[in-house]
């Protein structure tokens, strides 16, 4: 199935405060080096916000993840719940059209979808609303058939009340998922006939229903904020984010045989990242990697000229090394400022920054043009990201002492508590 | 039929309180600790002895499976992985665990992680269930809010994380190589075996994969005895189930049954008859897509276990998914469907199956019309035995086996077919 990117790209994506907290916080299920793991999560969630997947969304999420953009192209391109083309501004229908659902009437499903929508699949309505396409088996064969409305599985269908539900979302209105003859989730239609010795009475809705009613995002791009961010596996017993399956604890005698400290694991796990990284690392380098990627881009985009000159600070020519900010060789009193409090800068940045000689607000708030300019460059992986997410701005508060809008939140809710 | 105190699943339709307070009051996570501390050993036995066998389609005994893990680490962490890419068309079960009854996963996943000497479990859950990966999750978090996970898990002396990660659409993940690929954050690619996951799986290191409805009903097994579980179904076709009944049937459901039903009892019982009545029934296929549909009529008396479909009928239980077709189905294009399905879900590595399912697909298409030569039914037959057996995983022989069981069954429909054609562009 050949899937290539659109032709035509937004110029840049950046998650959303709330997204990135969130994205940042699946990254530490995994254990330290494979935070590749993290991939189609974090690509799911630039979906999520964007409505469909772009090229700067992918390279964002790999530059996240330390991968290389090829590896994250291929994960981007080989499943197919990744859209790689905008969608309807409204909603993506899916409609499943696997036998099951075939034979109980899918097919007029989508005589609705060509009718009311689009003549073709993956073709947006002429009012820009919707679009639609048929999918593989959506895993809810009892109630076919069916289709996936945003996030929400719209079962039991006719052609008629399918058509309705078009109209309805058309008017602004998000119909009630879930079954749409009466029924509660997936039990016979005309009653029990099981499990009604435990009987105590239901709740308005199945779980699915129930949670599309209550958080009410059926069909809209997320931000972040829709959902409180929890990650119980990172902050249970204090343990530090990404470390959650180190050393058991010494009472731990009784169970046969306690896994041994970390560091065995972690020389198994570093063996094939260093290989990975070593791959990587020539599509990292700074001073190649400028050239290809502004080509790309203008063989992309034929009037990224003229935009190009605007966005990126840099000039002409690569900063050089001249252009390097004064650095420290280890933190004023051995007290280094906590940058993770500048928005942009986590963990992983934080010790980077470390090992480039900059531990403190100050130093950052320092920077001129041009040094922002070589720091952008050098940050292996992380490229641009002092520019974008506005460090010395932020710094420049933080070093007075005035705390940032997104410093207050860090400590609040203890984002990179460790 | 099998009494509703003797079923696993007691809010699968998601009626009766989905909360942890819920579920502790229906009788889980009662005693989980107790179970933990009888030891390794004794769960590995019990699990044997109880006959359960894999949920996910292959009918594996999971305690077997269990057995091959490593006793002792080598310093490498061990890993449960829980196959929740619950994309087999026609199944449809794990979803209404996962979103109803979560807390019998999450203590399966407990207890089974501890058997196996795993301090981690990932839970890889297929990218369309987002409001069932919402609802899992939720569970999880309350779990891990009333110490039943994280560190000395239920009191058990053993630590213990739970993640949830999901797909992203890609049926192939549903195969345990690509399932660790995926989870690897790369594509779904299988990988050739051996090694076996036991050995080298998830980053390198020994994994077991399970099917969700195998792990979630490990608690219930180990608290009942595995005796209990055993008593139900045949010999060596132990325990209870879970039967996804969809297509052409007055009442499609999602039912909890004992192994060894015979399908007429199934479907009058749950489902209230095929629609039409018996005479009405064209073929079924009995274990989702991926095994060779039967006849009507030598179903109504069929025994819906592993051994009956395969020896008897050669078909399978696979992952009990039923899909029923009465008279009024093109079982021909019902089948070309699925040819669809695995041309699309085949991943392309091995040539076989990326360029058969194709031409599987496409000859389908003209048996569908009629527009095609008798010859080309053997030829198509031919076709499937190149690509079935000649791939790294099962998904070659999956989308050979239901032409393979169209052609057994239903030839001289296809021949009709063609000679009606015929006959057409004959007298125009």
């Amino acid at each position: 199935m050949l899937r290539r990117l659109y032709h035509d790209q937004p110029e840049t994506f950046a998650f959303t405060p709330d997204n990135r907290a969130w994205a940042e916080a699946q990254i530490t299920k995994y254990p330290e080096g494979r935070e590749a793991s993290a991939i189609i999560p974090l690509l799911w969630r630039a979906q999520e916000q964007e409505g469909w997947l772009s090229r700067p969304a992918i390279e964002y999420v790999a530059d996240m993840l330390g991968m290389a953009y090829i590896r994250a192209l291929e994960v981007a391109s080989f499943y197919f719940m990744f859209q790689l083309q905008p969608v309807g501004k409204i909603a993506h229908f899916q409609i499943c059209g696997t036998t099951s659902c075939m034979i109980c009437g899918a097919e007029d499903l989508m005589e609705v979808c060509k009718k009311k929508i689009a003549a073709k699949p993956h073709e947006i309505s002429a009012d820009g609303k919707f679009s639609w396409e048929e999918v593989e088996c959506l895993g809810a064969c009892s109630n076919a058939p069916m289709a996936q409305i945003g996030k929400d599985y719209y079962e039991d269908l006719t052609a008629d009340r399918f058509a309705e539900i078009i109209d309805e979302l058309a008017d602004g209105k998000v119909p009630t998922p879930g079954p749409q003859n009466g029924r509660y989730a997936s039990e016979p239609l005309s009653g029990l006939t099981s499990l009604t010795e435990f009987d105590s009475g239901q709740t308005k809705f199945n779980a699915s229903v129930q949670l599309a009613d209550d958080i009410g995002e059926t069909v809209k791009r997320i931000d972040g904020t829709e959902v409180p961010l929890v990650a119980p596996w990172g902050d249970q017993g204090g343990r530090p984010h990404g470390e959650a399956r180190v050393a058991p604890p010494a009472n731990d005698a009784a169970a046969p045989t306690p896994k041994k400290p970390s560091a065995p694991e972690r020389k198994v796990a570093a063996a094939p990242v260093s290989e990975a990284q070593s791959k990587a690392k020539p599509t990292a380098d700074p001073s190649e990697k400028t050239a290809p990627k502004s080509k790309g881009k203008a063989a992309a985009k034929p009037k990224a000229k003229k935009a190009d000159a605007k966005p990126v600070p840099a000039p002409a020519t690569a900063p050089t090394d001249a252009d390097r900010p004064a650095a420290l060789s280890e933190a004023r009193g051995g007290q280094p400022d906590d940058l993770k409090l500048i928005k942009g800068v986590g963990p992983k940045l934080e010790a980077l920054l470390h090992s480039m000689g900059f531990f403190h607000f100050d130093q950052v708030a320092a920077w001129t043009e041009t040094e922002v300019a070589w720091v952008d460059d050098n940050l292996k992986g992380f490229k641009g990201r002092v520019s974008r997410d506005n460090w010395v701005e932020q710094a420049k508060s933080l070093a007075e002492g005035k705390p940032t809008e997104f410093s207050q939140r860090a400590q609040k809710d203890g984002i990179y508590k460790s | 039929m099998l009494k509703d105190q003797d079923r696993i699943f007691t809010n699968i339709y998601g009626m009766h309180d989905r909360t942890l307070k819920g579920a502790q009051s229906r009788g889980h996570w009662d005693g989980t600790a107790g179970l933990i501390k009888k030891g390794r050993d004794w769960i590995i036995q019990e699990m044997k002895d109880s006959g359960l066998r894999g949920r996910g389609g292959a009918g594996f005994p999971t305690g077997l499976k269990w057995s091959f893990m490593p006793k002792e680490s080598d310093g490498r962490p061990s890993y449960l992985v829980v196959n929740a890419d619950e994309s087999e068309p026609g199944t449809c079960k794990d979803r209404e665990i996962m979103r109803h009854d979560p807390h019998t996963l999450i203590e399966g996943c407990l207890i089974a992680s501890f058997a196996m000497n795993a301090h981690a479990c990932y839970i890889y859950i297929r990218g369309e269930y987002i409001r069932e990966k919402e609802a899992l999750q939720n569970a999880i978090d309350e779990a891990y809010d009333a110490g039943l996970l994280g560190k000395n898990a239920a009191g058990s002396g053993w630590d213990f994380d739970l993640y949830l990660h999901h797909g992203a659409g890609a049926y192939i993940c549903g195969e345990e190589t690509a399932l660790l690929e995926s989870l690897e954050g790369k594509k779904g690619m299988p990988r050739m075996k051996p090694p076996f996951p036991a050995g080298a799986g998830l980053y390198g290191c020994p994994t077991t994969v399970n099917n969700v409805e195998s792990i979630a009903v490990v608690p219930t097994i180990l608290r009942r005895g595995a005796d209990w579980f055993a008593g139900f179904g045949r010999p060596n076709n132990a325990g209870t189930k879970l039967f996804a009944i969809s297509g052409h049937v007055n009442n499609p459901c999602v039912v909890e049954e004992a192994m060894s039903i015979s399908f007429e009892e199934l479907i009058e019982k749950h489902c209230g008859g095929i629609r039409g009545g018996w005479d009405n029934l064209l073929a079924v296929i009995p274990g989702g897509s991926s095994v060779p549909c039967v006849r009507g009529e030598k179903m109504r008396d069929a025994t819906m276990d592993f051994d009956y479909l395969r020896n008897d009928l050669g078909s399978g239980l696979g992952t009990a998914a039923v899909i029923v077709m009465d008279k009024s189905t093109d079982i021909i294009k019902a089948i070309w469907r699925l040819s669809k399905f695995y041309k699309h879900e085949s991943c392309g590595q091995c040539t076989p199956c990326r360029e058969g399912t194709g031409w599987m697909m496409r000859v389908m298409e003209r048996l569908v019309t009629g527009e095609a030569e008798p010859e080309e039914i053997d030829m198509l037959w031919d076709v499937t035995k190149q690509v079935e057996g000649h791939t790294i995983c099962a998904l070659g022989d999956a989308a050979a086996w239901p032409i393979q069981g169209l052609i057994r069954n239903f030839r001289d429909e296809i021949e009709d077919r063609i000679k009606h054609k015929r006959a057409a562009v004959a007298a125009e």
